[in-house]
Formats: structure tokens, C-alpha cells, sequence
């Protein structure tokens, strides 16, 4: 079984097949930027990419994910230690209290910036459903969301 | 666009901030709880044979190994680290397993046997408060935990000077904090002897004493760190440092490093949650608008435990007529014990209860008389130099309900949106309403408690400055506004300093993050502190440079010339060889307080804050739906330090604020919670919300060093009421029991 996480490819004995995804992300290789807030796939804490699309990874079993390509939140700065511009608009939107939401929020809203390059307000919104925050009321991190769809397509148009 | 400032914003946007659960230690093992699940019953025996055997299981702990004190708490000691003999909670722990996985504790877990017998529970404060009821704590005497009450004037006379009178009771509902990480602690014994614990608790103090109790240590011989907590709200106090303790005392018996991670499941079923309150007004009203008396009730379930009851419902007493004048008042507060899992502290604390209920009432009254409710509260809201209900003048800073109120109504056309409320009209198939509420609120502690707080700034021989402060980190940006305070006050740009992560052995107790306090208090101690730096700095250059210093400015010393003397790392370098430390131990005490139990008169507290919220919302009458459609707040915060981190709290607090209003509701059998994850326990999501305005209203106030004031809770505390009134006009009727379920026509034909 092969599983690839920020680009690196993990070979896995088979009878790893009913672990955990969110499990073997913090324990076994130490990403523990993933988090678990609820454990049933409702809170959006643990949320990761699995082939670009964003998915609870404390309902999914390794062996669901035999040659998947998955992103955790490690994975989005560039080589050099910059952040994503998705990342730096959070910072510069004040969109970060705790904390603790942060990780999947931005995952969640990546998954939509890779299809939808120039998304409203509600379609951030309807993207984010999935992710609980109690801090901030989600305002900050749509302004980010926003802010970082012009900066990564700035020749796009807003569509209407 | 001025970027928001936050010193941990690229630790938690790349994943790399390492919360309690993300720390692991050689040899550490895992702790798990077992819970009682049941409200009342006397434990017979807690046979844990077959549990001490399974996979990895390593120690079964009960009661009876505690070495220290099994009851604690912070204000009446009735709080078990583990039951004993006794089951009064259903968030009761029986025992922990200690095993070498989390997996394995969790297996064991179902393998204790435990023999009990039920006993007859009190779920209703009510009917605990009559005379035969029995007694949840025999040793207290009483299931009335606390009382207090306000007397001011003559309620006869108000009765005889009313023309109306108006009586309604209102209820407020139980209310989950839900922060998103779960209770997590991590102890070990250190070779010294001292019992070092990080956890995600909100008051390191307060987990300190918790953990020496339990263990019959000194307070020296533990030591709290904190790390990055994942949301609090007020609810990472008592529970949270009884999970701290719990680490600590597995640590010790095993003498190997333990953690306990809660699953949501088990922090839902144990952890305290908002009080909930039945309120009962009486308000006199005179034709010309003005209020002549308010009589009130309340009665709060502490549930099985005191935690701060008495503070809480202390708050509710002060503040029990809302931000009015009123000559004649009369207020009876009760907080009871209960066999329902227990209440505590929750962002508002004892202020959103008073608050869903008052501003509705005001509206009732004002009907009433034919006024309209702006003018209503206009005519009795406190002014500049008005008398609070406690006997507190309100002149030492400004007074500024009327100027958050027009500002809101402004903003949001209140005026004209008034006219298109649809009051429940049958040929309509969505109606409309508008609504608002004001609120006053006593900042920090007050007469609650011991009030002060305490900065470090030691800077490093390189100019570098390293400061801390007796206020945690929540999650709220508390460490950035020390940073920004400090920056500002030594002319120096963010980068050179760095916030200590605090610990409990380096930095005096400065009590509870908690009240809206954390920028008053913390910030107070940081401008004292840097004040203090700066004269030892200035006093260095004037004795051996022989020049005056005026101020401290970009990384300068400069005169009143305007010429710089020297940099700010050559002062620093001059300090050094000249042996001067530039070092400076910095405290704020809030200025003095006072309050008489028996007539519920005095300062209650020092300052002040004052805040407007205003809500737009449809309702679909098939349905019962609410939407809401726009929220406008405007809140005096004295002065706005971290802009963008104060809109946060804006927007948050409104947030949850319209949970509160709309949905939130822990629901309990037999004393239990039955919602125990988020898929049952329900807050709000991106898309229930619409955008909000945060109108930040700066007053500098002159008893805070900083000029700054609170926000945190003030944002909360009038969301549910202006959605309530919006409703009203909406629908055309008054839900006076929270959260609001709209009644449909045909229920009421039922």
C-alpha cells in the first residue's frame, strides 16, 4: 500500500489498512497540524486535501487511500519557508484566534481556490460549512479567503 | 490596509503550534476517565479486577489514592478530583485507567464493574429550594449555594408612583462553551521534585492550586506552563484544571510521565456549561416614560458544584436592572444546587441571563405607554454622572451608551427599517424584523476578587526584550496587545520583542484570564512596567551621558530637542556596563472597589463599558425559520489596541451571541447531557451568519494605564435580547424562554 503526504511516498505494511488517516498523521508521522476536535466527522478540525479535494481525516481508513495524494497543513508553505499566500492572508486578515480551526479551515478553503479561482462571499461561506469556528464568527477568514483568491489569480475577473 | 498583528499567527496558519495533545514524552502514558453517567447514587464498590488486567493497563486509580485533598474548588471546596463514596454529578469520575496506550485505557475503561445505588435526584432548582428537599451537599446546609440581593429605595413607593406595572419571567438556557480542543494535560514529576504540568486550561494559577491540592504539595513544587489553548470561553477553568490534576496524580502513582486527552464525548459529559436562569420581573413604569421601581427574582442551577456561582450570579445581582436609572429596586438572586451537571464560568458570566431579559422588557414597558423603544431607553439609560441601582456614581469615565446606541441605529437605518417590520402579518409569506439591544457591563473582577496583575520586561543585553504578563493566552491575542503595549510604550518595533510563555514559578499569581480583564489588567502592568524600565533606562543616561531623556521613539532616546541622544541598544549597552539592570517588575491593582452584602450598595467596579447591537432577520412563518439577515455592534472598548484582533472579538461574540439566541441548548435527562458531540450539539456555521458591522467606539479610560478597556464578553452579551426584539417585530410576538423556538399558528390551536 502506498500513500503519498506532501508529496512524499509512504509504504505501508497491509495490516496498517484500518488505522486511522487523522491517527497515523499525528502519531506516526508527526504532522500534528492536523487536529481532532470531534472524531465523527463533523467539526472539520482534522480536515485534509485527498487529491486536491477537502475530506475529515478522522473517518477515513488507510486502506481508503491506497495511492492517494494527500496534503496536510505542513505541506502548503513554499520550499523555502514562505507561506502560502492563502496562509499569509489569514495572518494579514487577523483571521486567527485560537487557532485550533486554523489548520483545516485553510485546507477546506484551498479545495475551493484550486477549482473556483475568483469565489463570492456565499460560495466561501457554503465552502467553509464544513468547518466549525467558535472564535471568530468566520467574517476574518472570508475576508482572508477572499484577499487570497486575488492574490494567487489576480488576472481573473469577478464572476457573476 | 494595516496588517493585524498576532505573535503566534505563523505557528498556527503553517500547523506547527503545538497544543497540549500535540506533546509527547519518553516513557509517557496515557490516562483515560471512567464517568459516573448517572446523576445521584451512593458508589458501593468500584471493582476494577478485571480492568487491572486487560492489554497494557498498567494502574486502576479511585478516590482512595488520592494523597491530598479530594474535594477542591475555587470559591466552596465541594468539587471531587475523583468521587468518593458519593455520586452527585453524572460528569462525576470514578476512576482513571493508566495504561500504556490511549487505545488500551479506553478498552480497560469498559471493564470496571461498578456496584451503586441510585438515590432520588433533584433536577429542578425549584423544587430543590423547598424545605424537604434533599440536600446535595449536607455538610454546606443548604442547596442554596449563594444568595445576593440589591435594596435600593422603596418598592411601595415605585408601586405608587407607577401607572403600569408589568410582570414577566423569562428563561435563559444551558449553554455548551464548545471550544474546539478538547481538555488535554500532560504531567511528570521532575527530578527536583516538581510536579510539571502543561494543559489546555485557561487559568495556570488556578490549575496550580488544583494540582497541589490534590497531590498535598506546596504551590513551589508545581509548576503550570502554558502552550497554545484551543478556544476556552470561560470554560477551561474548573474542569480543565481538575484534568490537570488528575495528570498530575496519575504521574506521581506511577512515577512516569502521564497525558489525558478527552475525547469530545467525554469533555461534553463533565465539563460545566452557562447557567441557566428563570427570571421574574416586576417593573413600574409612569406615562412619561420613566421607569419608578424594578423588582426581580432570579434563580440559577449551579448544578452539583459551586465552581463560581457565587461570582456569576453576583454580576447578575449588580447589574439587574439593566443600564437604567431606577429609584427603587429590589433584587433576590439565588444560585442552587442541583443534581444537573454543573454550571460555571461562560464568557458573559451572569450578564447575557439579565440581558435576555431586560431589554425585552424595557420594549414591553415602553409599548405599554405608547413610547417607542428608542426614546424609551434614551429617557432612563445611565448618562454621564447617573447613579447605577448599586449606588455607584458613573463619573470617572465616559459614559457613552447614548453615543454606541445612535451609532448603531444610525449605521443600520433603524428608523426607517422600523416601518417595514411585518408583526406577524398573515398575508405575508416571510417576515421582517429589526432589533436592538444596550448593555452596560462592569469591567474586570470587581468586588469579586482580589484585582491585580503583574508584567516582567527584562531586556537582554542585545536590546532584545523579553516580556511577559500574568494574563494567558486563550487564544484571543492577549500576548499580541502585551506586545503592541510595550512596543508602543518603548518606541520599539514588534520584532525586537518576544512574549515569555508564562510560567506559574516565574510570574505572580494575577488571577483569572477571565472578565474581560486580560487588556486592562495585563496591559495595565505592561505600561506600569515599562514606565518603570524607561526611568531606570533614563536615569542611566542622565548619570552617565548628562543628558536628559524626553522619550523613547523608533528605536531612540531622544530629548526635548528632538535630537537623539543615543540608540536603544547603546542605552541598553551602557546600562550593562554600567551594572544597571534593565529590568522592570511592573503591577496594576485596579483601583479600589467595595459592596455590602446586605444592601447590595456600592463601586462595584472601577470601570465601565457600554455596547449596542443591532439585528435585521426574516422568519418564514410554514417553517419557524429564523435569518438572519444583518448585525451591527458598536462597543466602547476605551482604547482599541490590536484593531483587528478587537474585530474578531466583535464578530465572535456575535456569533455565539446569536446562538445563544437562536439554538444553543444542552439538553439533560435526569441531570445528564444527552447531546455529547457536535453532530447534537449544534453552534453556528459559516452560513448561518450574514456580515457583520463592528463599530469600535474609543473613550481612553483614566484609570487604565493603557487607556484600553475589555471586549471580549461585552460582544456576547446583547446578541440574544436584539434578536429577540427583531423577532417580536417580526412576528409579533415576545419569546421570553431561550433559545427561540417560533411557535407555529397550528401549535397554538393544540
Amino acid at each position: 500500500m502506498k500513500i503519498t503526504v506532501n508529496g512524499v511516498c509512504h509504504k505501508l505494511a497491509d495490516d496498517m489498512g484500518a488505522r486511522l488517516l487523522s491517527d497515523w498523521l499525528r502519531e506516526d508521522l508527526g504532522l500534528i497540524g492536523t487536529k481532532i476536535g470531534c472524531g465523527i466527522g463533523v467539526c472539520g478540525t482534522c480536515t485534509v486535501l485527498i487529491d486536491d479535494l477537502a475530506k475529515r481525516s478522522c473517518l477515513l481508513k488507510l486502506s481508503d487511500l491506497q495511492d492517494k495524494e494527500i496534503t496536510t497543513i505542513e505541506g502548503l508553505a513554499n520550499a523555502d519557508g514562505s507561506l502560502h499566500p492563502l496562509q499569509q492572508a489569514f495572518v494579514d486578515c487577523g483571521a486567527i484566534q485560537c487557532g485550533f480551526c486554523t489548520p483545516g479551515m485553510v485546507l477546506s478553503a484551498l479545495a475551493l481556490l484550486l477549482k473556483n479561482h475568483r469565489p463570492t462571499r456565499d460560495e466561501i461561506r457554503q465552502a467553509l460549512k464544513g468547518n466549525l469556528c467558535r472564535c471568530t464568527g468566520y467574517q476574518q477568514i472570508i475576508d482572508a479567503v477572499e484577499l487570497a483568491a486575488k492574490k494567487l489569480y489576480p488576472s481573473n475577473q469577478i464572476s457573476i | 490596509m494595516k496588517k493585524a498583528f498576532r505573535n503566534d499567527a505563523i505557528a498556527k496558519v503553517t500547523g506547527r503550534a503545538k497544543y497540549t495533545d500535540d506533546y509527547s514524552m519518553p516513557g509517557m502514558l496515557h490516562a483515560l476517565p471512567l464517568h459516573a453517567d448517572r446523576s445521584s447514587a451512593m458508589i458501593r464498590k468500584i471493582d476494577v479486577s478485571k480492568a487491572a488486567k486487560m492489554p497494557g493497563v498498567l494502574r486502576i486509580i479511585t478516590a482512595e489514592d488520592v494523597p491530598g485533598e479530594i474535594k477542591y474548588g475555587q470559591i466552596i471546596r465541594d468539587y471531587p478530583v475523583l468521587a468518593h463514596k458519593k455520586i452527585r454529578s453524572s460528569g462525576d469520575v470514578l476512576a482513571l485507567v493508566v495504561a500504556q496506550t490511549r487505545a488500551e485505557a479506553l478498552c480497560a475503561l469498559k471493564e470496571i464493574k461498578i456496584d451503586l445505588k441510585e438515590t432520588p435526584g433533584l433536577y429542578d432548582p425549584h423544587q430543590a429550594l423547598l424545605p424537604d428537599a434533599p440536600l446535595i451537599h449536607p455538610e454546606h446546609g443548604s442547596n442554596i449555594c449563594n444568595y445576593h440581593r440589591v435594596r435600593t429605595g422603596d418598592i411601595a413607593t415605585g408601586e405608587k408612583d407607577a401607572d403600569f406595572i408589568i410582570e414577566e419571567n423569562f428563561s435563559t438556557s444551558r449553554v455548551e462553551h464548545a471550544y474546539l480542543e478538547p481538555e488535554s494535560a500532560l504531567a511528570h514529576l521532575r527530578p527536583d521534585g516538581v510536579m510539571e504540568v502543561i494543559g489546555s486550561m485557561q487559568h495556570p494559577f488556578s490549575t496550580r492550586r488544583f494540582v497541589a491540592a490534590t497531590l498535598g504539595f506546596e504551590l513551589k513544587d508545581v509548576e503550570v506552563r502554558t502552550v497554545p489553548m484551543g478556544g476556552g470561553f470561560g470554560g477551561k477553568d474548573d474542569t480543565a484544571a481538575l484534568v490537570c490534576a488528575r495528570a498530575a496524580l496519575c504521574a506521581y502513582l506511577c512515577e512516569r510521565p502521564v497525558k489525558i486527552t478527552y475525547s469530545r464525548e467525554m469533555s461534553m459529559k463533565e465539563s460545566y456549561k452557562r447557567h441557566p436562569y428563570d427570571i421574574s420581573y416586576r417593573m413600574g413604569v409612569k406615562r412619561d416614560g420613566g421607569i419608578s421601581f424594578v423588582q426581580v427574582r432570579m434563580v440559577a442551577d449551579s448544578g452539583a458544584y459551586c465552581s463560581v456561582t457565587p461570582w456569576v450570579t453576583w454580576r447578575s445581582t449588580v447589574q439587574c436592572s439593566g443600564c437604567y436609572e431606577v429609584p427603587h429596586v429590589h433584587s433576590d438572586v439565588y444560585g442552587v444546587y442541583t443534581n444537573n451537571i454543573f454550571t460555571g464560568a461562560f464568557r458573559g458570566f451572569g450578564s447575557p441571563q439579565v440581558n435576555w431579559a431586560i431589554e425585552q422588557l424595557v420594549e414591553i414597558a415602553a409599548e405599554k405607554i405608547g413610547m417607542d423603544e428608542v426614546e424609551f431607553r434614551q429617557k432612563n439609560m445611565l448618562k454621564q454622572g447617573s447613579v447605577t441601582v448599586t449606588n455607584q456614581k458613573l463619573d470617572s469615565h465616559t459614559v457613552s451608551l447614548k453615543e454606541v446606541m445612535d451609532k448603531v441605529l444610525t449605521e443600520i437605518d433603524y428608523n426607517k427599517k422600523h416601518e417595514l417590520c411585518s408583526f406577524g402579518d398573515p398575508s405575508l409569506d416571510k417576515w421582517y424584523g429589526i432589533g436592538f439591544a444596550i448593555s452596560y457591563r462592569g469591567m474586570s473582577l470587581g468586588a469579586e476578587g482580589v484585582d491585580m496583575n503583574s508584567a516582567i520586561i527584562n531586556v537582554q543585553p542585545d536590546g532584545s526584550v523579553l516580556l511577559e504578563s500574568g494574563v494567558h493566552e486563550n487564544g484571543q491575542g492577549s500576548e499580541s496587545a502585551m506586545i503592541l503595549i510595550a512596543a508602543e510604550e518603548l518606541g520599539l518595533p514588534v520584532s525586537r520583542i518576544r512574549y515569555r510563555m508564562p510560567s506559574t514559578s516565574n510570574i505572580p499569581d494575577g488571577g483569572t484570564t477571565v472578565a474581560s480583564r486580560g487588556t486592562l489588567m495585563g496591559g495595565g502592568a505592561t505600561t506600569k512596567a515599562a514606565e518603570i524600565l524607561k526611568s531606570i533606562i533614563s536615569e542611566a543616561v542622565k548619570d552617565h551621558m548628562g543628558k536628559s531623556v524626553d522619550r523613547f521613539e523608533d528605536g531612540w532616546i531622544l530629548d526635548d530637542q528632538d535630537q537623539r541622544i543615543c540608540s536603544w541598544d547603546e542605552a541598553i549597552r551602557l546600562c550593562y556596563s554600567k551594572q544597571i539592570y534593565p529590568y522592570a517588575f511592573g503591577v496594576f491593582q485596579a483601583p479600589r472597589v467595595s459592596w455590602d452584602e446586605d444592601t447590595g450598595h456600592g463601586d462595584a467596579y472601577f470601570t465601565w463599558v457600554y455596547g449596542c447591537q443591532a439585528v435585521e432577520l426574516e422568519v418564514e412563518p410554514k417553517t419557524g425559520k429564523i435569518t438572519i439577515l444583518n448585525m451591527v455592534a458598536a462597543h466602547d472598548v476605551g482604547r482599541a489596541i490590536n484593531p483587528d484582533m478587537v474585530k474578531g472579538q466583535f464578530y465572535g461574540g456575535m456569533t455565539m451571541g446569536a446562538g445563544y439566541g437562536l439554538i444553543e441548548e444542552m439538553p439533560l435527562r435526569e441531570g445528564a447531557v444527552t447531546a455529547t458531540n457536535f453532530h447534537q450539539y449544534k453552534i453556528l456555521r459559516s452560513t448561518d451568519l450574514p456580515e457583520m458591522t463592528a463599530i469600535i467606539v474609543e473613550n481612553p479610560d483614566p484609570l487604565s494605564p493603557s487607556k484600553a478597556k475589555g471586549i471580549g464578553e461585552p460582544t456576547l452579551e446583547i446578541t440574544a435580547p436584539a434578536i429577540a426584539n427583531a423577532v417580536y417585530r417580526a412576528t409579533g410576538r415576545r419569546y421570553t424562554d431561550q433559545p427561540i423556538k417560533i411557535r407555529r399558528d397550528s401549535e397554538d390551536n393544540g
